[in-house]
């Protein structure tokens, strides 16, 4: 990936070349092996790495709790992944419309949601309404800020088919819904996919928001069952927790990859750019 | 409604507001310097230097911001790593965009024809050179545009800081919740504390693009 | 590519040794079994089936759905606690909470516990969230504006927890310019702002008590009940010093306007308190703490409306 760019960015190296990047690259692996040994006997030091510590973790009741709380995280990022395609969709199209009122309102809308901290608006969400099931205010904050992002997408998507295709939709007899929605919004979606699934990253990280307002997502347990545990396992819960959330956003985001190479097997014409 | 106007509220506003700006420049000017460090690392000949900046941007881009406050908050004291909350705050902030910087200009360089590149090699510049002198102007042209997005982002992102003890806009529409405001009253004017600040990065955005613009 | 999928790789199998260990089925926390065998026991609640009140929306409404909406809190110790290795709440509050349910009709099966923080609790009571709220509920006036209430059931006041070792802090006097850590949302907040103490507000006591434990503030406050909670689960770190400065009623917060309800608690709460079941929890919970159970606080005229 990076290699290519990166060897144009310098010569095949001779032997003085090589003597500097092999004294750079052992001064490095040292720098690095500091800042981790510095980490290690830090955590080793405070007794991090005491079993009594990592104690909470056996236990089945508290294994189910972080299943749990990934299985919220999970069920959150699912309805608003679904919920804010569907309304960027809506607004994507309701921005190109021919009406102006319609454009109108859906720019204000669009701009409005994308420039607003979603903290905000889950917090206002949930003390205005959703107190005891804020997971609602969670959802109905995400799909807000995702789906005017998305639609922002979606909407260069759209731009971005060739005027071709709407023409010869038109000239078929097919009305204005139908060429929107059977041949622009589905080459929109698929060229611009790998945008989609990256903000869908975002929407993922995002969940954890819920930690604010007490919904027990996977953050909200690990906060929980720190604070609940004898010895107070912060440091353990970061270090559990942390990899199950990097694991998800990566399956996401090579996902994303896969499908983007999937969709290159076509006729494509950016083979030959980075040669 | 306009609740910033009674009971003493405006000075509460004031010092909201500032503490959302001073919060967002001092982490977007560490997330700046950050992320052109791993950028370096990420292209340069090293490959030691190269994993350790694909590992960290890939562990730092893939977890959530909330959870790096949290770590910072909670985690730091815990390594007898004692710092403020602002200090804290900074931190998080500026680790977690300065991934997106790194990312944004990697893009960039990927852009400048490589043409420019080997042109400069052949003048007999070194990597630092070449990177430095060449490849990297030409790219902050194709980068200013994904640039201005993670920046405008900045300001959203700190609101986290208001749940982990920074003063700043979100720490004003919990305490004024708490006094018992109209709940969307106090969303609308934090919303548009908010607006005014996207819409002033988005403008410095765009007046630098437009004086970076080149007739193609 | 490569290297990013061996980062992936690696990562899976991390999470999944972290959380595929192999389990342990829950044994009690180390609070709950202090005393052995000779612990005190929690009383056990008859269950008034034919508890009926009509006129009362919130109950009708909860026995219609078979279960009781209860909030309450989960991470204060011997108050309203949350088990994480059983999964189960106990503590105080959560023992009144249970008496009153027994006398409403509702087995220990139907209550649905809810962890509300402490400055969204008007919200959730009053936007029907809950049907009633137990986690040390200061009553006060600007409160039943929104809500009302039913107790006292327990009186506390507001005092300081600090580390063991610290000499500087003996009363609220004594935090001027030092750093206090107190909750959102709670009356400690205004209390000890009147003696220009460094305010420093968290979600939840036991975040306040995370920076106690790490010395990035001096001192805790809000009402001893919690605080002693908290320093007789860090035996020999924690201490709570001076005289309580403020007095703090813990009521039952329910919807305003439901007298029927609120009379029914009052009725249930007097009844447990003269039959010895209040006793009886306060030993086996906040008792454990190590201070003897105060006088039961009267019920106050003015929430009996």
């Amino acid at each position: 990936m990076s290699t290519r760019t990166a060897s144009v960015l310098y010569d095949v190296p001779g032997p003085r070349a090589r003597r500097r990047y092999l004294v750079a690259g052992v001064i490095g692996t040292l720098g690095i092996a500091a800042l981790l040994w510095w980490v290690v006997a830090t955590l080793a030091d405070q007794g991090q790495f005491d079993a009594s510590l990592w104690d909470a973790f056996q236990y089945t009741a508290v294994q189910q709790r972080i299943l749990d709380g990934v299985l919220a995280t999970l069920e959150t990022f699912a309805l608003a992944a679904a919920g804010s395609l569907v309304l960027g969709s809506l607004l994507a199209v309701g921005r190109l419309s021919d009406h102006r009122p319609v454009r109108a309102v859906c720019t204000v809308v669009v701009q409005f949601f994308r420039a607003m901290p979603l903290v905000i608006m889950i917090f206002a969400l949930y003390q205005a309404v959703f107190t005891a099931k804020p997971m609602w205010g969670l959802v109905i904050g995400l799909v807000l800020y995702n789906g005017a992002v998305q639609a922002e997408i979606i909407r260069s998507g759209i731009n971005a088919v060739p005027r071709g295709q709407a023409e010869a939709a038109h000239a078929l007899g097919l009305r204005k819904t139908q060429v929107m929605s059977l041949v622009l919004v589905p080459q929109a979606v698929r060229t611009m996919l790998p945008a989609i699934i990256g903000q869908l990253v975002v929407t993922l990280k995002d969940t954890s928001l819920g930690y604010i307002i007490t919904y027990s997502e996977l953050l909200y347990v690990g906060k929980l069952i720190a604070s609940n545990s004898d010895g107070y396992p912060y440091i353990p819960v970061v270090l559990v927790i942390t990899p199950i959330y990097i694991v998800m956003c990566l399956a996401l985001g090579g996902l994303a990859r896969w499908i983007e190479s999937r969709g290159r097997r076509g006729a494509t014409r950016r083979g030959a750019a980075a040669a | 409604m306009g609740i910033p106007f009674e009971d003493g509220n405006f000075s509460l506003f004031v010092r909201g507001f500032l503490g959302t700006i001073e919060l967002s420049a001092l982490s977007a000017l560490f997330a700046l310097l950050l992320g052109f460090m791993l950028a370096a690392f990420r292209v340069s000949p090293v490959p030691v230097l190269r994993g350790f900046g694909t590992a960290w941007v890939t562990i730092f881009r893939n977890t959530p911001l909330t959870l790096m406050f949290f770590a910072v908050t909670f985690v730091l004291p815990r390594l007898d790593v004692h710092i403020s909350s602002f200090t804290a705050a900074v931190a998080a902030l500026s680790i977690y965009t300065g991934s997106f910087v790194c990312e944004v200009l990697r893009a960039g360089i990927n852009t400048v024809p490589l043409g420019q590149a080997e042109a400069a090699r052949s003048l007999g510049m070194g990597f630092g050179q070449t990177l430095g002198l060449v490849v990297l102007p030409q790219a902050a042209r194709a980068v200013l545009a994904p640039m201005g997005s993670v920046f405008i982002a900045l300001p959203r992102n700190s609101a986290i800081g208001g749940a982990f003890n920074v003063f700043e806009l979100f720490s004003v529409q919990k305490t004024l919740t708490e006094k018992g405001y109209a709940i969307f009253a106090i969303f609308f004017w934090v919303a548009l504390a908010y607006l005014v600040i996207s819409f002033a990065v988005g403008a410095v955005f765009s007046a630098l693009e437009r004086r970076t613009a080149v007739a193609r | 590519m490569k290297a990013r999928r061996t980062v992936a790789a690696a990562l899976s199998v991390l999470a999944l040794t972290a959380v595929a260990a192999c389990g342990k089925d829950g044994t009690p926390n180390s609070d709950t079994n202090k005393g052995g065998s000779a612990a005190p026991q929690l009383p056990t609640y008859q269950v008034n089936a034919d508890a009926k009140l009509d006129g009362s929306p919130v109950w009708t409404k909860a026995k219609a759905a078979g279960k009781l909406r209860i909030g309450a809190k989960s991470d204060q110790p011997f108050l309203g606690f949350e088990d994480v290795q059983t999964g189960k709440r106990n503590g105080f509050d959560i023992e009144i909470a249970k008496m009153v349910a027994a006398d409403l009709g509702f087995s220990p099966d139907q209550i649905q516990f809810t962890t509300i923080n402490s400055s969204a609790r008007e919200t959730s009571i009053a936007g029907d969230q809950i049907d009633y709220y137990v986690g040390t509920y200061s009553i006060n006036d600007n409160r039943k504006k929104q809500i009302d209430f039913a107790g006292p059931y327990y009186i506390a006041g507001q005092s300081l927890l600090v580390n063991k070792d610290n000499t500087a802090i003996t009363d609220a006097k004594s935090t001027e310019g030092k750093a206090v850590c107190t909750v959102t949302g709670s009356t400690s907040v205004d209390n000890i702002k009147t003696y220009n103490a460094k305010v420093t507000t968290f979600d939840s006591y036991s975040l306040c008590v995370e920076k106690l434990l790490t010395k990035e503030v001096d001192a805790v406050t809000t009402d001893d009940a919690i605080l002693k909670g908290y320093a007789a689960k860090n035996q020999g770190k924690l201490k709570v010093v001076g005289e309580p400065f403020s007095k703090e009623r813990y009521g039952i917060g329910l919807k305003k306007g439901d007298a029927v309800l609120q009379k029914a608690i009052n009725d249930a709460l007097k009844k447990h308190e003269d039959n010895g079941d209040w006793k009886k929890a306060y030993d086996a919970t906040l008792g454990l703490s190590g201070s003897a159970a105060p006088a039961v606080p009267e019920l106050d005229p003015t929430t009996a409306s």
